[in-house]
């Protein structure tokens, strides 16, 4: 926003503190994390610039912290672990959620607020008290420290951002397709896979990218729930921070940021295909 | 099935009553009606797999965990005849021997040792919650109970001297129902006395009630602060034009979507006396070396660590509000002679009600819940509720307390979250 001609100086005086401030509070946000990405490649286990980092000497350096990463058998394991809990949790809510929301999103559904709210509860109850719940739950039926249990408990956190995007990209469909194609003579399940789902998959993907993430950066249900065998990624960090912390954990992170950029692109693009196709269907 | 009797004005196939029929002879009105409940029945099979699924893995061990903070079987099941004996005692003495007689009847009904001592256990922790040492009494008496003789008042009283006090009877006689409110008493820092009317505990025993407090004034304060940051940044998105606030926009979903572990550490890493603010104040000269600040692992930290993690839920509902306020409105005040102030004041900053409650209730419910955080980065004065929570159902044991804390919390939560749907309604949670 350029500044107008009529503009005085205390206007002008305000108008760059306001940037100021606002600059410091972007950099409140972003700081503390890409402050983790050159602290991860420090050749000293401190948690802090040494003189060799700040003059760049590159003695000051090292991948030491990655090569502890890459070379440790319960981090490899929680990769492996977080990524397999993920992918299962993601397809069980993603499924299960795709249908409830196609169901929710019919005018003749009955009981549709109440439904609804009690689809999205996993997103409103305090984490601690699903953990709880779960953990009395899972250890009476015997699925507690199993993947089984890990992945059940994940997948139903996951469910409510499938419910919640795809009911949304669902909200601008247009049911005389469907209705076309039944008239043309397709049966149901075609109609399914040939004209609802090309159009409400972007929703699709993107509730399913947050369901993932949810199961990926999840770690109260996974101390409550998980045993030494299912330990994720943040339940190993959450050990490393309690116990014996080393800058292993600041590569790690380094790596995590990385992985969400990736994941904030996809998103992000996702988004705006939604809005161009959007933009160009006809009301 | 009727078959077409007549045909209305319009030609329409009706039956003998005039009413209008399908193709096939079924009256319209029940087609249609049949028609209906088939398409009701298809939205209902496509909701009803989930529905299930949240239902048995998540609604029920809620409603379990929740039965728990009343659910009382230990004294019922272990001291039945005991119980029936104690239906005539005041109260205020030591009770007769027929009562220790019954008591003696109902330990000796397993003669096996150690299935004896299984079954007591359970009798022992929850008697102890109410009275400390009534769980070594239990351990003690079970193990010498084989050799006990009439009078058995006497056998008791030698075997531990609680049983020679009305005390530990009135906690028997108390939880000696199948139902109890006495885990909701305890989270509420009160106790019975001994007339069995609940009150107050001493002062340096109440925890639970200050923390619910401390709790409330955490998530509080770090509303507050993520009001103070997220305000001027939503504003400042919201005037520029698209392709800049979108670019600037990844400083606020860039947080938001990386994991909360390495937020977390990320504010280890730069608070903790070693870390790197204290090193940069230390080296600037600001701070001498022995004058480091604590940052991080009393509340201060709470509030840093959760402001920052917070903040995005501010800052995306305050955003998709301030994008809609037309600029006009304010050149309008200015222009019929209000100040800037007044013209933020009074015209600009109505509007944004709407964002700020939401974006306020969304951060006090996310933060009166929040457990990692303040367990990592919280120390002493910095823990929550949930912490308290987590605690009791991994160190302590004790489940019904635990239960009776998370429901209180619970119902806290969905409380606030019925007033956030009134106030916002649930469709505007946006994500991302």
């Amino acid at each position: 926003m350029s500044m107008p001609a009529y503009f005085t100086t205390k206007d002008k005086i305000w108008h760059y503190t306001f940037r100021v401030i606002c600059f410091a509070i972007f950099f409140f946000l972003l700081a503390p994390i890409l402050i983790m990405i050159p602290l991860s490649f420090n050749a000293q286990p401190f948690f802090t610039f040494t003189r060799e980092m700040l003059t760049l000497n590159p003695e000051g350096y090292s991948l030491r912290w990655y090569q502890d990463f890459f070379s440790s058998d319960s981090w490899m394991r929680s990769i492996r672990n977080s990524f397999v809990i993920g992918i299962a949790a993601t397809i069980v809510s993603t499924t299960l959620g795709t249908l409830a929301a196609l169901g929710l999103s019919r005018s003749e559904m009955p009981a549709k607020g109440l439904i609804m709210g009690i689809l999205i509860s996993p997103m409103i109850v305090p984490l601690i008290i699903s953990a709880a719940g779960m953990f009395f739950f899972f250890s009476s039926i015997n699925i507690a420290q199993t993947y089984l249990g890990v992945i059940l408990a994940h997948a139903a956190l996951g469910t409510p951002f499938v419910v919640i995007t795809v009911t949304a990209t669902l909200v601008g469909f247009d049911q005389s397709l469907t209705r076309a194609a039944a008239n043309l003579g397709a049966s149901p399940t075609r109609t399914f896979f040939k004209i609802t789902m090309p159009l409400i998959l972007p929703g699709v993907i993107s509730g399913a990218l947050f369901a993932f993430i949810t199961s990926f950066d999840e770690i109260v249900v996974v101390l409550f729930v998980a045993g030494v065998e299912q330990r994720t990624i943040p339940r190993e960090m959450w050990s490393g921070i309690r116990e014996d912390i080393s800058p292993t954990i600041l590569a790690v992170a380094t790596i995590l940021v990385m992985i969400s950029i990736a994941l904030l692109t996809v998103v992000e693009l996702l988004r705006r295909r939604g809005e161009r196709l959007r933009g160009l269907s006809p009301q | 099935m009727a078959m077409a009797d007549a045909t209305d004005q319009h030609g329409a196939p009706t039956d003998s009553k005039g009413r209008l029929l399908t193709s096939d002879g079924t009256p319209l009105r029940r087609a249609l009606e049949r028609a209906n409940r088939r398409r009701k029945l298809t939205a209902l099979a496509l909701v009803g797999p989930l529905l299930a699924f949240i239902l048995i893995f998540f609604a029920f061990p809620i409603a379990q965990m929740m039965w728990r903070s009343v659910d009382n079987p230990q004294v019922v099941d272990a001291l039945p005849r005991t119980l029936e004996a104690l239906q005539a005692w005041d109260g205020r003495d030591v009770p007769p021997e027929p009562v220790f007689a019954a008591l003696h009847a109902d330990m000796m009904e397993d003669l096996d040792r150690t299935r004896r001592e299984q079954k007591f256990g359970p009798l022992g922790i929850r008697l102890n919650y109410e009275l400390s040492a009534a769980r070594s009494a239990i351990s003690r008496t079970a193990r010498s109970v084989p050799g006990f003789e009439a009078p058995y008042r006497d056998a008791f009283t030698d075997a531990h001297r609680l049983w020679g006090q009305p005390e530990l009877w009135r906690v028997i006689k108390r939880e000696g129902r199948p139902l109890t409110l006495s885990y909701y008493v305890a989270a509420l820092d009160r106790e019975y006395d001994e007339f069995g009317d609940i009150v107050k505990r001493d002062e340096n025993r109440r925890i639970y009630v200050n923390l619910f407090g401390r709790t409330l004034a955490l998530s509080l304060a770090i509303t507050f602060m993520t009001f103070l940051l997220g305000f001027p940044i939503a504003y400042y998105l919201s005037i520029l034009p698209m392709r800049h606030a979108n670019l600037l926009m990844i400083a606020v979903l860039l947080p938001f979507w990386t994991s909360l572990l390495v937020r977390t550490s990320a504010w280890i890493v730069l608070l903790q006396q070693q870390g790197v603010i204290n090193n940069t104040l230390v080296a600037l000269g600001i701070i001498g070396d022995d004058g480091r600040f604590s940052l991080i692992y009393n509340q201060t930290g709470t509030i840093i660590a959760m402001t920052h993690i917070l903040l995005p839920f501010m800052v995306l509902p305050l955003y998709s509000v301030m994008r809609t306020i037309p600029p006009s409105y304010m050149r309008a005040a200015k222009s019929l002679g209000a100040t800037p102030w007044t013209a933020f004041r009074r015209v600009y900053f109505p509007q944004t009600l709407p964002g700020i409650g939401a974006g306020g209730v969304l951060v006090f419910i996310i933060s009166i819940g929040y457990y990692i955080t303040p367990a990592l980065v919280g120390g002493q004065s910095g823990r929550m509720i949930s912490n308290e929570i987590a605690r009791h159902i991994q160190q302590s044991l004790n489940w019904g307390l635990a239960a009776a804390l998370g429901t209180m919390l619970l119902v806290g939560v969905l409380v606030l979250y019925w007033l956030y749907n009134r106030l916002v309604g649930a469709d505007s949670l946006k994500l991302g």
